[in-house]
């Protein structure tokens, strides 16, 4: 059902003719309508004029039936909008992007490179494609939006987990395999650095790294810990920042999938031993994944601690919490303290004034535990309770403990069939 | 038997002034390089051997430097690949990203490669080394560290996250020898083309509305960003309330 507003010529032609035998019909369904008196001059019931709309105030319809659209014809929800679909049939080259898939889907960055990519098929012309060459567990389901045209999933448990020596490995495969104008890849921390670095090593390619600006000729690039803008002509593989480009938004793409040839991989001299289990409160505060933040609503400090600590979380306060001395300046979350960047963000009794909110502007996932429905932090949250927080805190490191005791006697048995 | 460990240095750029220091991820290379190998340790560095900066270097308690003597504008890697190779290291620490120069961070790999040395990145710690296989500390985003165990010898860049280096003492920095060698004459053919400029400013990214009609840029540019408020859970017995956050913290992985 679509959003406009459509006229009914007919019915305002009805209600324009006072001698069309359904016009008492049409104008009684129209509140306000004419009445003549017996003089014959139009009278107006001034109670009668208007509606009461939906919020009780009461509405006057001055459209006088050019808006007689059936009731109930203007859906409320938008319709999905079908972008065009971009199509590449067998392309002469491509342009390969690695993305970082932190958690299995595409960052931000990412998608700013992908955007990138189409831009330097569109100044080089010729029929190219941009594929995403994924390793590991892949939980994006919006790849054709992102301006992904194939998708190139490397599986295997060799390159699960910490492999860049595996994954170089099959990258130098892909290589030989495609026709390959540029390798994208993201400059960031979470190892596009590493892994570009390792493959243009590889390679014997020279890369532009921390690229800002790229198009089909030149690439300028930062350098001497950007304080120098570097401008070269642009090589076959690109490290590049944040915002290079302007990510896909007005077209949806085909991604289909892409097939490597087995790639043999010689034994790993890097072997990983997992992730080390850190103190979360020496993590700084800017940086946690998971903070647990107390509020006025706490009431139960040890309960608090015990808790942060059973969840592996780290520690966060709203101002009156470390006002009233409970917890120290430095875990204080908002204007006046630290602005997060949390995955997770647990708000404990926290009613979600302004100077809070704005220090948890970059959170992903905020779940409020709160008494009251109607707080600010409710309407943030993506999942809120409501309730007494020691209650609820209670009810957590129940399941906490519970959950590391059947990880642990997992762990157990594995070791023992292992064995 | 102890083992060789050298330590890459070079010149550093203080981010605000502009002026020449010592690097601080090759600082920290060096002082993870002292908890190694003691004075053992063989600190290297191309260039310049009259470089003022390589004093603040040797002032941390090196009794000696090593230079590659060689012009600003050649190639480090083939003088240091073969002295690496000669000297037969067991553990080569570098910074991630020079602060000076291009800044690209490729030397430790191009040096892994022409080795053939494994290389890890983003080293915070090295926490032993046992039977040719050290066990590594990396640094990975978000303050968490990755264990990994890697055979000997390989090539280690560190990351910021490794112990800050100590404080560098004036005198004995003077009274350091600096050990000159000859280093390469080849000169970095490709970067003579590039030209080079101060930074400029990125622009901020706007944000652009492509509205098509008058009534979505209007509600574009009065709509709250907010979106719509999620799940309430109001009546539920405080075991569901608190299981449904439990799946939530499970399914973000935050929970392991
Ligand atoms: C200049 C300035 C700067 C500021 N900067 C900051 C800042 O950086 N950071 C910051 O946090 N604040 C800051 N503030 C203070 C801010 O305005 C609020 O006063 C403060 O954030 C409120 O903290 P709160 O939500 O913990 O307390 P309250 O507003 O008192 O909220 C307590 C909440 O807990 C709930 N509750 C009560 N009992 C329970 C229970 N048993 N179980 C569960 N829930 C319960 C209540 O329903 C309520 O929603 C600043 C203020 C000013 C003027």
């Amino acid at each position: 059902m679509s959003d406009i507003i459509r006229r009914d010529p007919r019915a305002e032609w009805i209600m324009r003719n006072r001698l069309h035998p359904l016009h008492d019909q049409y104008m009684s369904q129209e509140e306000g309508g004419e009445v003549r008196g017996p003089s014959g001059l139009i009278r107006k019931f001034p109670h009668k004029v208007g509606f009461i709309g939906p919020n009780g105030i009461k509405r006057i319809d001055r459209l006088k039936g050019n808006s007689s659209a059936p009731k109930g014809k203007r859906s409320a929800a938008a319709q999905e909008v079908q972008l065009p679909l971009h199509k590449v049939e067998n392309p002469d080259y491509y342009i390969m992007v690695v993305p970082d898939m932190v958690g299995g889907r595409l960052t931000g960055h990412d998608k700013d490179i992908l955007g990138l990519a189409h831009k330097l098929i569109a100044e080089q012309g010729g029929n190219g494609a941009v594929v995403a060459v994924c390793f590991g567990e892949v939980k994006e389901e919006h790849f054709d939006t992102a301006g992904v045209d194939r998708v190139l999933h490397i599986e295997g448990e060799v390159f699960e987990g910490y492999a860049p020596e595996a994954r170089v490995q099959a990258l130098a495969k892909v290589e030989a395999q495609y026709t390959v104008k540029h390798w994208l890849f993201p400059d960031s921390i979470h190892g596009g650095c590493d892994l570009a670095s390792r493959l243009a090593a590889r390679l014997g390619e020279r890369p532009a790294t921390q690229a800002w600006q790229v198009n089909a000729e030149q690439t300028v690039s930062r350098g001497a810990s950007a304080s120098l803008d570097i401008t070269r002509k642009t090589p076959k593989i690109l490290m590049l920042l944040e915002e290079c480009a302007d990510a896909i938004d007005e077209t949806r793409h085909e991604a289909t999938p892409m097939t490597l040839d087995e790639v043999s991989v010689s034994a790993a001299t890097i072997k990983d031993k997992g992730l080390m289990a850190v103190d979360p409160n020496a993590i700084p505060m800017a940086e946690a994944e998971f903070i647990l933040s107390a509020g006025n609503g706490i009431h139960n400090w040890d309960q608090f601690h015990e808790a942060a600590k059973v969840l592996g979380a780290t520690e966060g306060a709203s101002r009156v919490a470390v006002d009233d001395g409970f917890m120290p300046r430095s875990r204080q979350v908002g204007a006046t303290g630290t602005w997060v960047t949390a995955r997770v963000y647990v708000a404990v009794g926290i009613s979600g004034a302004i100077q809070h909110m704005q220090g948890i502007g970059q959170v992903d996932k905020v779940v409020a535990i709160n008494t009251d429905a109607g707080c600010d932090m409710v309407k943030r949250a993506a999942l809120s309770v409501i309730g007494d927080s020691e209650e609820i805190l209670a009810e957590l490191m129940k399941l906490a403990a519970e959950h590391k005791q059947t990880s642990l006697s997992d762990q157990a048995e594995e070791n023992s069939n292992a064995a | 038997m102890p083992h060789k460990v050298i330590s890459l240095i070079s010149v550093g750029r203080h981010p605000q002034s502009g002026r020449s220091r010592r690097a601080d991820q090759d600082s920290r290379a060096v002082e993870l390089g002292l908890k190694l190998a003691g004075t053992d340790l063989d600190v290297v560095h191309a260039g310049n051997s009259e470089e003022p900066v390589l004093r603040q270097y040797a002032g941390m308690g090196l009794p000696k430097v090593t230079v590659l003597e060689q012009t600003e504008s050649a190639d480090a890697l083939p003088a240091l690949s073969s002295y690496l190779k000669a000297q037969q290291a067991d553990i080569v620490l570098t910074g991630v990203r020079a602060e000076s120069g291009e800044s690209s961070g490729m030397m430790p790999y191009l040096l892994s490669e022409q080795l053939g040395w494994p290389i890890v990145a983003r080293v915070a710690d090295i926490v032993e080394i046992k039977d040719g296989e050290a066990q590594v500390l990396l640094a990975l985003p978000r303050g968490q560290r990755r264990q990994v165990t890697v055979k000997l010898p390989f090539i280690a860049s560190v990351d910021n996250a490794a112990q800050a280096a100590r404080q560098s003492a004036f005198g004995p920095g003077l009274r350091a020898k600096m050990a000159t060698q000859s280093g390469s004459t080849e000169d970095d053919s490709v970067r003579v083309n590039w030209s080079e400029a101060p930074a400029k400013a990125r622009p901020k990214r706007l944000k652009v509305v492509k509205a098509k009609t008058a009534a979505d840029r209007f509600k574009a540019a009065t709509a709250k960003p907010q979106g719509g408020s999620g799940k309430v859970m109001k009546n539920e017995t405080a075991q569901e309330k608190a299981q449904a956050i439990f799946d939530l913290l499970i399914e973000e992985k935050v929970i392991r």
